[in-house]
């Protein structure tokens, strides 16, 4: 069968939404979506009286269901764009666009690798432990956040991952820490050859260099604003060093979200993404 | 010597990625006859400004992006070839320091197999264009279109793009024409500030009244002048608001952030018509 490519922009419908912690789970049918995702892409969706549109991670696709294929998405509300959105009901009709982004990169050997996530941008490592499974690689999972409520469950992956760790940094559940001061830890037990982050900067920062450490590979999913996700408006610049050695910025929507580690140039991140150092 | 405008629905300024990303929502007919206008393009390779490059307003968005864009050798070697395979009519936007600048960019574009046109960008909100040549002055803008407009040959149209300033536009339009350009683009976005303070230009729905003001003033008062509408077109409602006021095309820019299908569904809604215009 022929692999499908590509964005499609479609009219989806919500068929599921769940509150679990502080996030909103939202399911949702968005024709040719599911199809054509990879995980790593993300999916654009526009919201009431607003120009700009929001980028959600894929959480989670399944194949068939009474709706069809559906994508599942995590969403914090965080502005009032997010709010809307998880204020969707069932039967609310949302338009999508997607898959967006280069998806990670798998490794055609079997071999063992270290996942680590935090908060609801850890979403797009659930998809990603189950294609490594299927290639017999040896998944070992981190979930973190600053608390319970912040954290995505890794109960499902248990079926992916050979071994999970949950760390947050109050304790209220699982190991009392920050991810960023275990990750070498981390990655020595796991033994990992590749190393996949998707969460905030510093997280993404630390999987990078605690791999480069090691000698492993890494692979980083940027959570960068996307005013259109679509690569369209050159609003969310990631700086980076090419193959020739050379500083570019590059769009994080188009040539992201997945990049690899040890060509993002950290240090230019923050005032790229906008944020105070 | 005739030049034919494009239209009357373009893709605007950088808006519209490097147009291949395009190529998704555009239907079954593809980018085929699609009327681009580039990202500016300048000389050298601009990395463009720090972010937050772009902030959501009631109405529309702030943006200082600051023109990032490969240089114009790599737009040659790489952008360009695609665009013109893939059956896109392509206005290069420029964007230059000096006016020599302007000069060297419209020639090499004009022996580039491929260019349909020119868009000369005359009206970047000030601190947006930083590092750009100083074009408040209708004078200047127009000294800038006469330099492009001697290299590049008359049977290609060049568009002179303003800032849709109500109180100049029409003294910008007259001069721009007179040097030489095609056709006027009105409307870009207008000077505003980010909630930090910061400067922008704002873009969207907000400012389609303030554009369509601007394009009323300049074809009533120079109705041998063809405009070219731009500023919250996103549907044939807005497009036709232009059309109306007695422009010959409309540019679709923040719209298709919003909806990247925008433009594609304009062009099926608004069935192309030839427009042979005479160059001045």
């Amino acid at each position: 069968m022929t692999e499908v490519r590509g964005a499609v922009h479609v009219e989806g419908e919500v068929v599921a939404t769940k509150r679990i912690g502080a996030f909103r789970h939202l399911t949702l049918t968005a024709p040719g979506v599911p199809e054509r995702f990879r995980a790593g892409t993300f999916v654009a969706v526009t919201v009431a009286d607003h120009v700009a549109r929001r980028a959600l991670w894929v959480h989670r696709v399944r194949a068939s269901s009474a709706y069809g294929p559906t994508l599942d998405v995590v969403v914090e509300a965080r502005g009032s764009g997010t709010q809307w959105l998880t204020a969707q009901p069932v039967g609310a009709r949302i338009a999508i666009t997607g898959p967006l982004g280069r998806p990670f990169a798998l490794p055609k050997e079997p071999v063992a690798c270290l996942l680590v996530g935090e908060g609801y941008a850890a979403a797009p490592l659930f998809p990603l432990a189950e294609r490594l499974r299927e290639r017999g690689c040896q998944v070992s999972l981190v979930v973190s956040a600053p608390d319970e409520a912040h954290l995505l469950s890794a109960l499902e992956a248990r079926r992916s991952a050979r071994s999970v760790t949950v760390l947050t940094a109050d304790g209220s559940v699982g190991v009392r820490g920050r991810v960023t001061d275990a990750l070498d830890d981390l990655v020595a037990r796991s033994d990992a050859d590749i190393v996949y982050a998707a969460g905030p900067t510093p997280v993404l920062a630390a999987a990078a260099s605690a791999a480069e450490r090691s000698g492993a590979w890494s692979q980083v999913a940027v959570e960068a604003p996307t005013p259109c996700g679509t690569g369209l408006c050159h609003g969310c610049p990631l700086p980076v060093v090419g193959e020739d050695g050379v500083d570019r910025v590059v769009r994080a929507c188009t040539e992201g979200p997945v990049v690899r580690g040890d060509r993002v140039r950290w240090d230019a991140l923050p005032d790229a993404l906008g944020q105070a150092r | 010597m005739s030049a034919q405008l494009p239209g009357p629905v373009m893709v605007a300024a950088g808006c519209g990625g490097t147009g291949r990303e395009l190529e998704a929502y555009a239907g079954p007919a593809g980018l085929v006859g699609l009327d681009l206008v580039t990202r500016s393009i300048t000389l050298d390779a601009r990395a463009g400004g720090a972010g937050p490059r772009i902030a959501e307003v009631p109405g529309g968005l702030v943006n200082a992006v600051g023109l990032p864009n490969p240089g114009l050798d790599h737009f040659l070697a790489t952008e360009l070839p695609w665009l013109v395979r893939a059956g896109v009519r392509v206005l290069v936007s420029i964007a230059g320091a000096t006016m020599g600048e302007y000069a060297d960019l419209a020639r090499r574009l004009s022996s580039a197999p491929g260019v349909a046109g020119l868009e000369v960008n005359v009206g970047a909100p000030d601190d947006v264009g930083t590092g750009l040549f100083e074009v408040r002055e209708p004078f200047h803008a127009a000294s800038v279109v006469a330099a492009v407009r001697r290299e590049f040959p008359t049977d290609r149209p060049v568009l002179a793009k303003l800032r849709p300033d109500v109180s100049r536009i029409v003294e910008g339009a007259r001069s721009c024409h007179e040097a030489g350009a095609t056709a006027v683009v009105v409307g870009n976005a207008v000077p505003a500030a980010f909630p930090d303070g910061r400067s922008g230009g704002l873009s969207g729905p907000a400012v389609a009244p303030i554009a369509l003001r601007c394009v009323a003033e300049v074809h009533r008062a120079l109705p041998g002048v063809p405009v070219i509408g731009c500023g919250g077109v996103r549907d044939l409602r807005s497009a036709n608001a232009y059309l109306d006021a007695g422009a010959v095309a409309v540019q679709v820019g923040t719209a298709l952030l919003h909806d990247p299908t925008t433009v594609s569904r304009l062009r099926a809604d608004l069935a192309p018509t030839d427009r042979l215009m005479e160059d001045a």
